[in-house]
């Protein structure tokens, strides 16, 4: 190819591109998800989560000049969200459904509300790893640019994987998310238990959202988020609460949504609203052929409200 | 523990619980009750629900404080103010529901229940000590096995083992053979008993069976509504005795006698197939009739099918092929059926299946007929007083013990709840009658009762299916037995004629 355009390789690669960045954001909801669920509560807040962590670490970023302080901010926001839904849903009676609906709203009104004077001006972002300097086709370059956060959250999922099985913290967990009567004939408090849970998955969530300012879009508007949080709360349920599979669904579903982009980047405009619309039919898929009436989700941690 | 005191005394342990009493509010579980449980002794703990027996374990276990009275260990008093100051004194309890996570393998398990689980465990290592632990005792489990995969005889093996495991010197066991055949219990119970003799545990085991009390236990202490009713040594106590000072002097409802021949098939089941919720097969293809005047039981360990097959009958569950027929024609449980066919039903935990928790006694008593005259005019237009009239005269002919007819009925006691249901069921004509472990934690009164309408009901000529898993009543009320095994029916005899070894060989599927 010496006139160094590609053709219609251009559309596996910038599906490819978009992939690894679009899934970023879903891999530290879901993976964060996956860690609260795990424990026996359900967090839809974490779109709020999401939302709230964005405009933090673009904010503390602008400020203090420093991306990284902005993500470990974004993070701690996140966690402060989590205490919070673990905080109400440990009173007696209170549903964590319910409680998650309105800390998303409360979360993206709060961003929205912190964020106005954030919408001018322009934050440091985080570096990316050129993978394709050895190239010099520019597409291929550009798809080999990868965030750091991208490979933190690749390694982040086998690291879960191992610890549910073999730290004291991950088998814990799974009991307060198995059996809370188990967990607590042995002593454990169920709602701690849950507290750190919830609190971590809010930190994972705030990275996820620090992503979306920091890196890709790469800035602060009210139009950031378009649902990624609760997309991921949906990805845990396919990934049946398995954080090797949460990596894996997050890739498809981003591969799945930069498929309208990469078709227009080549020219085929037809249908681009259709394609767009990739990730979103993709779930209905995934979910019509996984589930069945007759039976219960396997692999669903059995405290879960929507299980139980 | 005060630093400096001398240990308490190696091997087994003693337990005394002194002048206890409980108080909930007004309500007085237990009313000065004292326990004696020596060391390296079978101890066991009789009484009827609500006695109390859990109320005092629990106070001895530091799951609730007492309102008065103290509890010695070893001969000394002690302060337990939680579980965990029992388990380091050596006090283990087995609860009647599993503690066991079921999602997990019995290794991760027993691992986890210890106080000092390390935050990175070391599987390899971990492993080869269980491996030499399990060497030592009477059971065998597979460590590898999810908790889910395995049978219930085998988890109880596992609570037991977990127990054991962590060193416990005294144990509590809490009806630990109601899950368990004959066989299974008899081997759990004797490999216990031997323990004891080896001088390494103490056992106090709640139970109502007096089978086990009389082939294992060496002394007995009886409850009777929180109060002491009666203790002594098995040797020198009859079952009947034990009957007595259980029950005191209620008057218990006399069974009717078995009258009448059996008639025509009513309710038919041909390759019956249903699946559980993970979608794995439960019911296998069962065929079966039951005629009129005629009560067919069904035996079993829990987990074999059973609840799949009632659910199925009950309209709970699609039946997955094969078909039911009632009175030769298609069964298919809808409410035009039900009527027609005179079916009636007496699930297990009937306040979840069978009734509707927050609405009153009246409206749960109305269910079956509440859309048709006299309770509704038009089919829509509902007439409260009915409702009312009708529920004065259902309570006061089935001693239902309630309020007012319009307490919301989980408010009722579990025997309660049970003669509720009997009335709406059994209160008008029966043709068909379906009943699952209809007698399952209720008291001597209760059971009596529900025994005497399921035997006067089949005196009528109703065809009647009981499922259960307690075997003795089974034996009591059928005329045929049939046992449930992996979702198939593998064995069957005359009730009069049939063997309590040839039935539990059969209900562990050898």
């Amino acid at each position: 190819m010496a006139d160094g355009t590609i053709g219609l390789w251009t559309v596996p690669l910038a599906v490819f591109g978009g992939a690894i960045r679009v899934s970023t954001p879903f891999l530290f909801v879901s993976l964060g998800e996956c860690i609260t669920e795990r424990s026996g509560r359900i967090n839809l807040g974490l779109e709020g989560t999401l939302v709230m962590g964005a405009m933090s670490a673009y904010g503390v970023s602008y400020l203090t000049g420093s991306p990284w302080l902005g993500v470990l901010a974004a993070g701690v926001t996140g966690s402060l969200l989590g205490a919070l839904h673990a905080g109400i849903c440990s009173l007696p009676r209170v549903n964590d459904i319910a409680v998650g609906i309105a800390l998303m709203l409360f979360g993206t009104g709060l961003a929205f509300y912190l964020g106005k004077p954030l919408i001018e001006p322009t934050a440091p972002r985080l570096p990316a790893i050129d993978f394709g300097w050895w190239s010099d086709i520019a597409q291929l370059r550009a798809a080999l640019r990868i965030n750091v956060l991208f490979l933190i959250g690749v390694v982040l999922a086998p690291v879960l994987y191992w610890a549910f099985r073999t730290t004291r913290w991950g088998l814990l967990i799974r009991t307060a998310g198995e059996s809370s009567d188990a967990a607590r004939a042995m002593g454990y408090s169920v709602l701690a238990i849950r507290l750190k849970a919830t609190m971590v998955g809010g930190f994972l969530a705030g990275i996820g959202g620090s992503f979306l300012s920091l890196f890709y879009p790469g800035s602060w508007n009210e139009g950031l988020s378009s649902g990624q949080g609760i997309t991921a709360v949906a990805l845990v349920i396919f990934a049946r609460w398995d954080p090797m599979l949460c990596l894996w669904a997050s890739l498809a579903f981003g591969g799945a949504a930069a498929l309208g982009p990469a078709l227009q980047s080549v020219g085929i405009t037809s249908g681009y609203y259709l394609f767009n619309a990739a990730p979103y039919i993709l779930t209905l898929a995934i979910m019509i052929i996984t589930c069945s009436p007759k039976r219960t989700l396997t692999g669903a941690p059995a405290e879960l409200s929507i299980t139980r | 523990m005060i630093i400096g005191e001398t240990p308490l005394p190696a091997g087994a342990l003693g337990v005394d619980a002194v002048a206890m009493t409980m108080r909930f509010g007004d309500f007085v579980a237990l009313d000065n009750v004292a326990l004696k449980v020596r060391p390296g002794t079978f101890h066991a703990l009789l009484g009827e629900n609500g006695a109390g027996k859990s109320t005092l374990v629990k106070c001895i276990m530091g799951y609730y404080h007492p309102t008065e009275g103290d509890v010695l260990v070893g001969g000394r008093e002690q302060a337990i103010a939680n579980p965990k100051d029992a388990h380091a004194l050596g006090l283990g309890m087995v609860y009647q529901h599993f503690t066991l996570v079921p999602a997990m393998t019995v290794a991760e398990n027993l691992v986890l229940a210890r106080d000092d689980v390390p935050a990175v465990l070391e599987w390899t290592k971990e492993k080869k000590q269980l491996a030499a632990f399990l060497a030592r005792m009477p059971f065998k489990v597979p460590l590898d096995s999810r908790v889910s995969d395995i049978s219930a005889g085998e988890r109880q093996k596992c609570e037991i083992l977990k127990q054991l495991y962590l060193k416990r010197r005294f144990l509590i066991l809490d009806e630990p053979t109601s899950v368990l055949t004959p066989g299974e219990a008899d081997e759990v119970l004797g490999m216990l008993r031997d323990m004891v003799l080896g001088g390494d545990l103490t056992i106090l085991m709640i139970t109502h069976k007096f089978r086990e009390v009389m082939a294992f236990a060496d002394e007995v202490t009886i409850l009777r509504r929180g109060k002491l009713a009666g203790h002594g040594k098995v040797a020198d106590l009859t079952p009947d005795n034990m009957a007595r000072m259980m029950i005191g002097a209620e008057e218990l409802t006399i069974q009717p006698a078995r009258v009448g021949g059996v008639g025509e098939a009513r309710l038919e089941l041909d390759k019956l197939s249903a699946l559980d919720d993970a979608g794995a097969i439960a019911v296998r293809g069962v065929s079966l009739a039951v005629r009129g005047g005629e009560i067919v039981g069904i035996a079993g360990v829990s987990g074999n099918g059973q609840r799949q097959l009632v659910e199925v009958l009950a309209g709970q569950r699609e039946a997955e092929s094969g078909e039911v027929r009632v009175a030769g024609d298609i069964y298919r449980a809808s409410r035009e059926e039900m009527r027609r066919h005179k079916m009636s039903l007496l699930p297990e935990e009937p306040l979840k299946n069978a009734c509707v928790g927050g609405m009153s006694v009246a409206d749960n008593i109305a269910f079956r007929e509440f859309d048709r005259a006299p309770f509704a005019s038009g089919g829509w237009w509902l007439n409260r007083t009915a409702f009312r009239d009708d529920a004065e005269k259902k309570i006061a002919q089935y001693k239902i013990k309630t309020r007012t007819p319009d307490t919301p009925i989980s408010a009722l006691s579990g025997g309660n709840v049970q003669r509720t249901v009997l009335a709406r069921e059994l209160g008008g004509d029966v043709e068909v009658l379906i009943a699952a472990n209809p007698c399952f934690g209720l008291d001597f009164a209760a059971v009596a009762q529900i025994h005497a309408e399921i035997m006067a009901a089949r005196n009528r000529g109703a065809a009647v299916l009981l499922v259960s898993e307690d075997l003795d009543e089974l034996l009591e009320l059928s005329d045929r037995l049939v046992v449930m095994f992996h979702g198939q029916f593998v064995y069957e005899a005359r009730a009069s004629e049939a063997d309590l070894t040839e039935i539990g060989r059969h209900m562990a599927g050898h």
